[in-house]
């Protein structure tokens, strides 16, 4: 049985991802570039988890080609940026995340028609479209070398501010910041009816269209969501690196957005995010006694497919806080009661 | 003129590697239902063990054919037993991801065991050289390939549709309760199915030899291969495989003249077309 989506907490948690976010507002005071540097990855994988999510937990849409719209807001963002004279890092992220959006807006009006396996194949197919343009069209997206020298733009309004983003700690705000923006804005997202009619979509198809809804419409505007936040996760990229590469559009860069979905759990909104964070310290561990990480990280998938499906935050909350689940369900019926 | 009968034999062969490939994803799919992501992992494996056997040992090239192959199929049916079994009523997402995690898992065991360079043994004696077509040299190997695909498409056709595995097979396909209930053991079957398709892929792996790198990372570039010629010939159906290879093939080698640049682009755009307009592929039931 899938655990609900959507958990009233009570007000520790509150206090806790309080706790959380206070934590990562300092973290620049004390860890070194290299922490820095992890935690901006973290982020963006968390966006980018998320996008996929957002189809495979919320809607039941396995999609392979998420890295696509990706590589869509790396490939704007760092072609924006490049091309203005004096470079500026908002047109920059926010032009890569409206191209992603505009790829996600066409490919979507496609990929909606079919669901299950066709989807995940037609999603493939797309994908690998956009990587081999990525890799081939050497004029203009610089073929396998990519994009180079791309700057690290100040964030700027004119006339209001200019923050020079070179040091990394700056460029760590301004990804930290956009990335709760985005967070928040897709919890409540999944929140809203807009959200719930998702998940009616995935556990009943067949039902949803008696009330009167368009499961195609709702797959589609869930598409291009998704789209736009893989496309920002991608944006992010370009002034982090100061390069673009092919493999951001890699299907296999898709597959590891669903890893980290499973990692964390798919039918949690946590889950992405801390699927992200357990991706990258396993990584970081793992690398530091053999370069080989991929295999532990395939027997990790394997145990979590065939024992914990929940992945970290589905098996925490059923079986760690067994009580506090509990009181959960309660407060949600009780809530259920109220309604009615 | 020459040069089209020309490229378009440098296709068919092209074709035959890419039947070979996609012949038993598509038969797993069939039986099964289930979209082997290892496939191409499992085409990696099979590449390196014949390498092992043929290019390092030094030992006979048939020999490590046939070693490669029961290798590979032994291996597959470990993993339909201990990991696919378990899941096959889960939703769909799960199944894909679990074969997705065995090309993680083969991938890096590979670079581990047989290091992260470009590997190319020797042409077997009996391949070297090339036969005389329109005044271009058409290497032998390629007829080979040409003459292997074709043999193990008739032997596929007569093994499932002759024998009485494949007859019990195809009663499994159409109405599993009842064949079981006549008393074949399903879950057995199932899994000499697999073990069938992940021998077609070693075997497929250890034929390329000769001719392709065989380097780490192989798997990922396989599967997409095997998924463009299984979607558009029809998930599930051997001789849809047999005919999408062909198209993909010719469209190949023709598009390499064409465009040059976007042979690749050709082939998934391709793929994606049959997906929206006959989602089922050219030769896909209902």
């Amino acid at each position: 049985m899938r655990t609900g989506i959507s958990l009233k907490f009570g007000r520790i948690p509150y206090i806790l991802l309080g706790l959380l976010i206070a934590l990562l507002f300092v973290i620049p005071l004390f860890a070194d570039v290299y922490i820095i540097y992890m935690v901006i990855n973290i982020l963006i994988l968390s966006l980018f988890a998320l996008s996929v999510n957002l189809l495979l937990g919320y809607t039941g849409l396995l999609s392979f080609g998420q890295a696509a719209f990706y590589a869509a807001g790396s490939y704007g963002c760092a072609k924006i940026l490049v091309a203005m004279d004096s470079p500026s890092l908002l047109p920059g992220v926010f032009g890569g995340l409206l191209i992603a959006g505009a790829v996600a807006l066409v490919l979507g009006l496609l990929c909606v028609r079919h669901t299950e396996i066709y989807f995940a194949m037609l999603t493939l197919a797309f994908g690998m479209m956009i990587y081999s343009l990525a890799l081939k069209w050497r004029s203009f997206t610089g073929g396998d070398d990519g994009l180079v020298g791309i700057p690290r733009a100040p964030l700027e309004i004119p006339g209001l501010f200019s923050l020079n983003m070179t040091p990394m700690e700056n460029y760590y705000y301004f990804v930290l910041v956009v990335s709760l923006i985005a967070i928040f804005i897709f919890y409540r997202l999944v929140n809203s009816p807009f959200g719930l009619t998702l998940q009616g979509i995935r556990d009943s198809e067949s039902r949803i269209p008696f009330a009167g809804i368009s499961v195609r419409n709702y797959r589609l505007i869930c598409f291009v969501i998704s789209g736009l936040y893989a496309g920002l996760a991608g944006a992010l990229l370009p002034p982090l690196e100061n390069t673009v590469t092919p493999p951001v559009a890699h299907w296999e860069h898709s597959g590891h957005g669903v890893l980290v979905c499973l990692l964390g759990g798919i039918y949690t909104f946590a889950g992405p995010i801390v699927g992200s964070l357990v991706f990258f310290i396993v990584k970081d561990i793992i690398v530091r006694f053999t370069e080989y990480w991929l295999i532990w990280l395939g027997i990790i998938v394997l145990i979590l497919v065939l024992a914990l499906r929940g992945g970290v935050v589905g098996t925490l909350q059923e079986r760690l806080f067994p009580r506090f689940g509990a009181r959960l369900a309660k407060e949600a019926a009780s809530e259920r009661t109220v309604e009615n | 003129m020459e040069t089209i009968v020309y490229q378009g034999l440098i296709g068919l062969s092209y074709s035959m590697y890419l039947w070979l490939v996609a012949a038993g994803l598509t038969i797993v799919f069939g039986v099964l239902g289930v979209l082997n992501f290892a496939h191409g992992a499992l085409y990696m494996l099979g590449a390196y063990v014949a390498f092992t056997i043929y290019g390092m040992l030094g030992l006979d090239f048939w020999l490590a054919l046939f070693l490669s192959v029961v290798s590979i199929g032994l291996l597959g049916g470990i993993i339909e037993r201990f990991f696919l079994r378990p899941i096959y009523d889960l939703e769909l997402p799960y199944q894909l991801i679990l074969t997705y995690a065995f090309i993680l898992i083969f991938d890096d065991m590979v670079k581990m065991i047989w290091g992260p360079v470009f590997r190319i043994p020797a042409m077997p004696g009996f391949l070297q050289g090339t036969v005389s077509i329109f005044e271009r040299a058409y290497p032998i190997y390629n007829l080979f390939i040409l003459g292997v695909g074709v043999a193990v498409a008739v032997l596929t056709w007569l093994v499932l549709g002759k024998t009485w595995w494949g007859k019990t097979i195809s009663a499994c396909v159409s109405h599993r309760e009842m064949a079981s209930a006549m008393g074949l053991n399903v879950p057995l079957l199932l899994t000499t199915v697999f073990m069938f398709g992940t021998a077609l892929a070693a075997l497929g792996g250890a034929l390329s030899i000769p001719m392709r790198v065989v380097v780490p990372g192989l798997g990922a570039l396989v599967i997409v291969q095997a998924f463009i010629v299984t979607v558009i010939g029809g998930l599930g159906s051997l001789k849809g495989a047999f005919i999408g290879a062909l198209i993909v093939g010719l469209l190949s080698s023709y598009g390499v003249l064409l465009i040059p640049v976007f042979e690749l682009f050709l082939a998934y755009a391709a793929m994606a077309l049959v997906l929206l307009i006959r989602p089922q592929g050219i030769f896909g039931g209902k």
